[in-house]
C-alpha cells in the first residue's frame, strides 16, 4: 500500500514516470467473485497510473479476455497484452470478463477518477463534473487528494462538492460539518436530497452539523426557486416570441383590413410543412448541407405563405370587404381546406423535422436552468423579424402606405393610395410572417395538419391587448402574455392559467377597450 | 292573405291580448306549416316506427328518429343563433357552450339514475369511483332530483351567459372582438372540462345512461317521447321567436344591430337589449342540449370545441339569416349532409364543409331562404 501510495504522488507531483500496475490487481480484475473485482478495480483508481486508466477502460468497454493466467485486451482486430500493452496472440478458449452493473457504476467512477490526475485540465474539468452524483465514501480518499493538488479553481471548486459529499456520511462530526458547509453553496436538486438525511434526528446525531445542515438546505431552497423562477420568465419569453411571431402578421391584416384571418394558424401550418418539405429535399439531394435546411426554409417558407396568402386575399377575402363577420365564417372554411389539404398532401399524422446539430444542446446558467439553444435562437429569431417588420412598416413607401389605409381608408383612398393592392400586399406580408413562425415552431412543436388551430385565439388575444395597428403594443403583448402564462402555469397548472389570463384578458378589456397602445383618432364607433 | 295581413297590421304592442299578438307572429301558412310539422313528430312517426314492421318500406327505423330527434336539436340551437346574429349582429362562436352546459346539467341527473347499475354497483358515478372520490362533489348536491336538474339546465347556461355578456357589452366589445372571446371562452371551458378534478367525468363525460324519471332511456317509446319533446320544444321557441322579433324589443334590437350608436343616441341603452336577447339565446341552447343528451346517450368535452360552436354559424349561413325558418333548414342540411358524407366519403367531409362556409358567404349571403325568394321574384318578375 506504502508503494502505491508513493507512485501515486510521484504521478500526481507530475514528475514520476508511470510505473506498471500490480499485475497481481490485473489478475484479480479478471476474477470469479465481483468483490474481489472491485476491490481492484478501487486500488487501481488509486494508482492514478495511465496503464491502469487504459485496463479499466477495456474493462468499461467489454474489451478485457482471461485466458489462463494471462489476462489481453481484444479490440475486436487485435489483441494486446493488458499488463505491457504489447501485440500479443490470444488463445482461442480466453473468456470475456464479464461486467454488471454495479461493475460499471464502479469502473465510470474510478476512471473519472483516474482522470482527475490527467494533465490535461479539460479532462480534469469533465471528469470532476462526472463525479458531482452517485459518489460513494469510499472516493473520500482520492478526491481529497486530487483536491488539495488541484490549481484550477474550477475544477477545484467541483472537487470540492464531490470530496463534501463523499464524506457526508464521515464517522466524525467535524468532518460531516465542513462536509455540509461545503454542500451549501450548491444549488442542485441531488445534493438537497443527500443533505435531507442530515436534517433529522433519528439519522444525524450531532446538533451542529445538523443544524448546518438545516440552514444549507434553505440556502440551496432559495437559489433553487430562484432558478424556477428564471426558468419560468424565460419559458414565458420563448413563448412570448412565439406568440409574437403568431401575431404580428394577424395584427397587420387587422389593422389594415378589420378582418381577423382565421386561416392565420394554418399558415404558420403552411410555414412548418415548409421547413419539413426543405428538409426532406435536403436530406435527399445535399445530403452534406443538411444543418442548412433551416437558413434555406426561411425564405421559401415566407413566399410559400405570401403566395397561399395572396391566393386567399384575391380569391376569397377582397369580396367580402366590409363584411366582417362573414370573413371570419370565410376564412374559417379556408382553415378547414388548407388543415384537409395537409392531411391529403401529408398524412394525418405529424411529420418529424429535427433540429439542425447546431441548434441541439443547449447552454447551463445554473444547475436547474438549463437554455435550449433552439429556444435562444427562436427569441433571436423572433427580434430578427420584428426588426425587418419596422423597418418595413417605418422606412418604406409600402409601410407608409400600410400605416395611412390602418388609421384612415377612404383619406387614404382620396390621397392616391391604391387600397385595395395595400390589402393584397399587406396580407401577403401578414401571411409571410406567419410562414417565418412557423418555421420556427417546426423547431420546437409538432408539425402535423392541426397544428395552427391553437394559435388563433392566442394571436389575437396579442392583437386585443397590444392594440390595433401598433408593433409596440404587439410587442409587449406577446412577452407580457408569454411570461405570466408561463408563471400563473408553473404555479396553478396550465389549464387553470390559460383561463385566468382569459378572464384576466376581458377585465382589462373594460378598462382599456382600445388595448395598450391605442390610435388615436376621432370615431364614435370604433 | 286578406285575414292574415289584417291581424299582422295590428300594433306590435298597445291593448291587444297577449293570445293575439302571439297568434299574430306568424302568417297562416306559416300556422298550417307548423301544424303539419307537429301531426308529422308526434303521431305519424310514432306510428311509423312502432306499428309498421320493420320490413315496410314505410318503416322509419329507431336510427333515422335518433338521428332526426338530434337534428332538431341542433335547430333549436341555431334558431338561438339567428336570434342573437340574425336580429342582434352579434356573431357568437362560444355557443357550443350553452348547448353543452344544458347537456351537462341534465346529464349529472342521467347520471344519478344510473343508480347502482354502473359497472363497479356504486352509489356514486362510474368516473368518480375510478379517481377513488368517496362522496359527491358539492355542485352535484341534488343533482338525483328532476326538477333541480330542469332548473340547472336553465339557469346555469342564463348565469354564465349574464355575467359574461354584461361584461362584454358594457364595454362595447363588438364585432369580430366579440366573437373572437367567446371562442375564447368556449375553448377555456373545454380545456376545464377535460380535467378530470373538474368533476364532469373529463375527457369521457357523461355516458352509459340507464334511466330517465325512471323509464328505461333506450325503450322504443321513450325514445318516440323524447323525439315528440325535441318538435314541440322547437315549434314552442320558433313560435316565441316569431313573437319576439316582431315586438318593440326585436325592433329595437334590429335597429341596434342596423346603427348601434344612433340607437344609443336616440336614448336607448343597447347594453339592456343585447343582454336580454344573448341570454335568451343562452337558454335555448341550454334547452336544446338537455334534449339532446338522452337522445345520443353521451355528452363530452368535445361539444365545446371552437369548431363545434362556428359550425353552428355556417348552418344559421346557409339557411339564412334574419329569417327563422332559414336556420331550421340550414341545421337539416348540413347535417344530413353530413352524415351522408362521414359515411359515404370521410375524407372529402371538411373539404365540403370548408367550401360550405366560403361558398355561402361568397355567393349566398341570405342563404338557401334568400336563394328561395330570388328565384321566386324572378319568376313572378318574368310573369309581368
Amino acid at each position: 500500500m506504502k508503494k502505491i501510495l508513493l507512485t501515486f504522488l510521484l504521478c500526481a507531483a507530475g514528475f514520476g514516470a508511470a510505473a506498471a500496475p500490480d499485475p497481481a490487481l490485473v489478475r484479480q480484475l479478471a476474477a470469479e467473485d465481483n468483490s474481489d473485482k472491485i476491490t481492484a478495480i478501487q486500488q487501481l483508481a488509486q494508482t492514478a497510473d495511465p496503464e491502469a486508466t487504459r485496463i479499466l477502460q477495456a474493462m468499461a468497454d467489454d474489451s478485457l479476455f482471461l485466458a489462463g493466467d494471462k489476462v489481453f485486451i481484444f479490440d475486436g482486430e487485435t489483441a494486446r497484452d493488458a499488463l505491457s500493452g504489447e501485440t500479443a496472440e490470444m488463445p482461442d478458449d480466453a473468456e470475456s470478463v464479464t461486467v454488471n452493473n454495479r461493475l460499471r457504476g464502479e469502473l465510470a467512477n474510478a476512471l473519472a477518477a483516474l482522470k482527475l490526475f490527467d494533465p490535461d485540465s479539460a479532462v480534469r474539468l469533465a471528469a470532476a463534473r462526472e463525479l458531482q452524483s452517485n459518489v460513494g465514501a469510499e472516493m473520500a480518499e482520492i478526491l481529497g487528494r486530487a483536491k488539495a493538488q488541484e490549481s484550477d479553481a474550477q475544477i477545484k471548486a467541483l472537487l470540492s462538492l464531490a470530496h463534501a459529499q463523499a464524506t457526508l456520511q464521515d464517522a466524525d462530526p467535524a468532518v460531516r460539518l465542513a462536509a455540509v458547509r461545503a454542500l451549501a453553496e450548491t444549488a442542485s436538486p441531488a445534493v438537497k436530497s443527500l443533505l435531507l438525511p442530515l436534517t433529522d434526528k433519528a439519522t444525524e446525531a450531532d446538533d451542529g452539523v445538523r443544524n448546518a445542515a438545516i440552514i444549507a438546505l434553505k440556502e440551496i431552497e432559495r437559489r433553487l426557486a430562484w432558478g424556477e423562477t428564471l426558468a419560468a420568465i424565460f419559458s414565458g419569453l420563448s413563448l412570448g416570441s412565439i406568440l409574437l411571431l403568431a401575431a404580428l402578421g394577424l395584427a397587420i391584416t387587422y389593422g389594415v383590413m378589420g378582418i381577423i384571418n382565421m386561416a392565420h394558424g394554418e399558415l404558420l401550418m403552411v410555414g412548418a410543412y415548409t421547413a419539413y418539405v426543405m428538409q426532406s429535399l435536403f436530406r435527399n439531394y445535399l445530403p452534406e448541407w443538411i444543418d442548412w435546411y433551416l437558413p434555406a426554409a426561411i425564405p421559401v417558407a415566407f413566399f410559400t405563405a405570401a403566395a397561399v396568402g395572396v391566393l386567399m386575399e384575391r380569391t376569397v377575402i377582397r369580396w367580402l370587404y366590409g363584411r366582417t363577420l362573414e370573413t371570419l365564417l370565410a376564412t374559417w372554411g379556408l382553415s378547414l381546406v388548407l388543415i384537409q389539404a395537409a392531411r391529403v398532401i401529408f398524412g394525418a399524422q405529424n411529420v418529424e423535422v429535427s433540429n439542425p446539430s447546431w441548434m441541439s444542446g443547449g447552454v447551463e446558467l445554473l444547475p436547474n436552468l438549463i437554455l435550449p439553444w433552439n429556444r435562444v435562437i427562436i427569441i433571436g429569431f423572433a427580434l430578427f423579424v420584428l426588426f425587418l417588420v419596422w423597418v418595413l412598416m417605418n422606412r418604406t413607401r409600402l409601410g407608409m402606405f400600410v400605416r395611412a389605409v390602418t388609421q384612415n381608408r377612404p383619406m387614404a383612398g382620396c390621397v392616391g393610395v391604391l387600397t385595395a393592392r395595400i390589402d393584397t400586399m399587406a396580407f401577403a406580408l401578414g401571411a409571410g410572417i406567419a410562414g417565418l413562425g412557423g418555421v420556427a415552431l417546426s423547431q420546437i412543436s409538432n408539425v402535423g395538419p392541426d397544428m395552427g388551430q391553437g394559435y388563433i385565439v392566442d394571436s389575437f388575444m396579442v392583437v386585443v391587448v397590444g392594440g390595433v395597428g401598433q408593433l409596440a403594443g404587439a410587442v409587449w403583448a406577446a412577452l407580457g402574455l408569454g411570461i405570466f402564462s408561463k408563471l400563473l402555469e408553473g404555479w396553478a397548472g396550465a389549464v387553470i392559467a390559460k383561463i385566468a389570463i382569459l378572464v384576466a384578458i376581458i377585465i382589462f378589456i373594460q378598462k382599456r377597450p382600445q388595448g395598450i397602445f391605442a390610435l388615436k383618432g376621432r370615431f364614435a364607433d370604433q | 292573405m286578406s285575414a292574415t295581413s289584417s291581424v299582422l297590421s295590428l300594433p306590435a304592442s298597445g291593448r291587444v291580448p297577449l293570445t293575439l299578438r302571439v297568434f299574430a307572429a306568424l302568417d297562416r301558412k306559416a300556422w298550417i306549416a307548423l301544424g303539419i310539422f307537429l301531426a308529422l313528430a308526434l303521431i305519424v312517426v310514432p306510428v311509423l316506427n312502432l306499428a309498421v314492421p320493420p320490413e315496410s318500406a314505410f318503416h322509419v327505423s329507431a336510427y333515422a328518429i335518433t338521428l332526426i330527434g338530434k337534428i332538431m336539436c341542433y335547430a333549436l340551437v341555431a334558431v338561438a343563433m339567428d336570434l342573437i346574429w340574425g336580429y342582434g349582429g352579434i356573431l357568437s362562436l362560444g355557443h357550443g357552450l350553452f348547448f353543452a352546459l344544458g347537456g351537462y346539467a341534465f346529464g349529472m341527473y342521467l347520471m344519478r339514475q344510473i343508480g347502482r347499475d354502473g359497472s363497479y354497483q356504486s352509489d356514486l358515478p362510474d368516473f368518480m369511483v375510478f379517481l377513488d372520490w368517496k362522496e359527491l362533489p358539492w355542485f352535484w348536491l341534488g343533482s338525483d332530483s328532476f326538477g333541480w336538474a330542469a332548473f340547472l339546465v336553465l339557469a346555469v347556461p342564463a348565469v354564465v351567459a349574464f355575467v359574461f355578456g354584461y361584461f362584454a357589452f358594457r364595454s362595447r366589445i363588438k364585432g369580430v372582438y366579440f366573437s373572437i372571446i367567446t371562442q375564447a371562452l368556449t375553448y377555456a371551458a373545454m380545456l376545464l372540462f377535460f380535467r378530470n378534478e373538474t368533476g364532469f367525468g373529463g375527457n369521457n363525460g357523461f355516458t352509459d345512461f340507464k334511466r330517465v324519471l325512471d323509464v328505461p332511456i333506450t325503450a322504443p317509446e321513450t325514445r318516440l317521447v323524447l323525439f315528440a319533446l325535441t318538435a314541440i320544444a322547437l315549434a314552442a321557441t320558433l313560435v316565441f321567436s316569431a313573437w319576439l322579433v316582431r315586438s318593440k324589443f326585436g325592433r329595437v334590437l334590429t335597429a341596434i344591430r342596423d346603427a348601434e350608436s344612433r340607437v344609443m343616441f336616440i336614448g336607448y341603452n343597447p347594453l339592456w337589449y343585447k343582454l336580454t336577447i344573448w341570454v335568451i339565446s343562452a337558454v335555448l341552447c341550454g334547452i336544446a342540449g338537455a334534449l339532446y343528451v338522452p337522445q345520443v346517450g353521451i355528452i363530452n368535452p368535445s361539444e365545446m370545441s371552437p369548431a363545434n360552436s362556428i359550425e353552428i354559424a355556417i348552418w344559421v349561413a346557409v339557411g339564412g339569416r334574419g329569417t327563422l325558418i332559414g336556420p331550421v333548414i340550414g341545421a337539416f342540411t348540413v347535417n344530413l349532409a353530413k352524415s351522408w358524407f362521414t359515411v359515404s366519403f370521410p375524407e372529402y367531409w371538411l373539404f365540403f364543409l370548408g367550401l360550405l362556409f366560403i361558398v355561402v358567404t361568397l355567393l349566398l349571403p341570405q342563404g338557401l331562404v334568400g336563394l328561395w325568394k330570388k328565384l321566386i321574384s324572378k319568376k313572378q318578375g318574368a310573369q309581368a
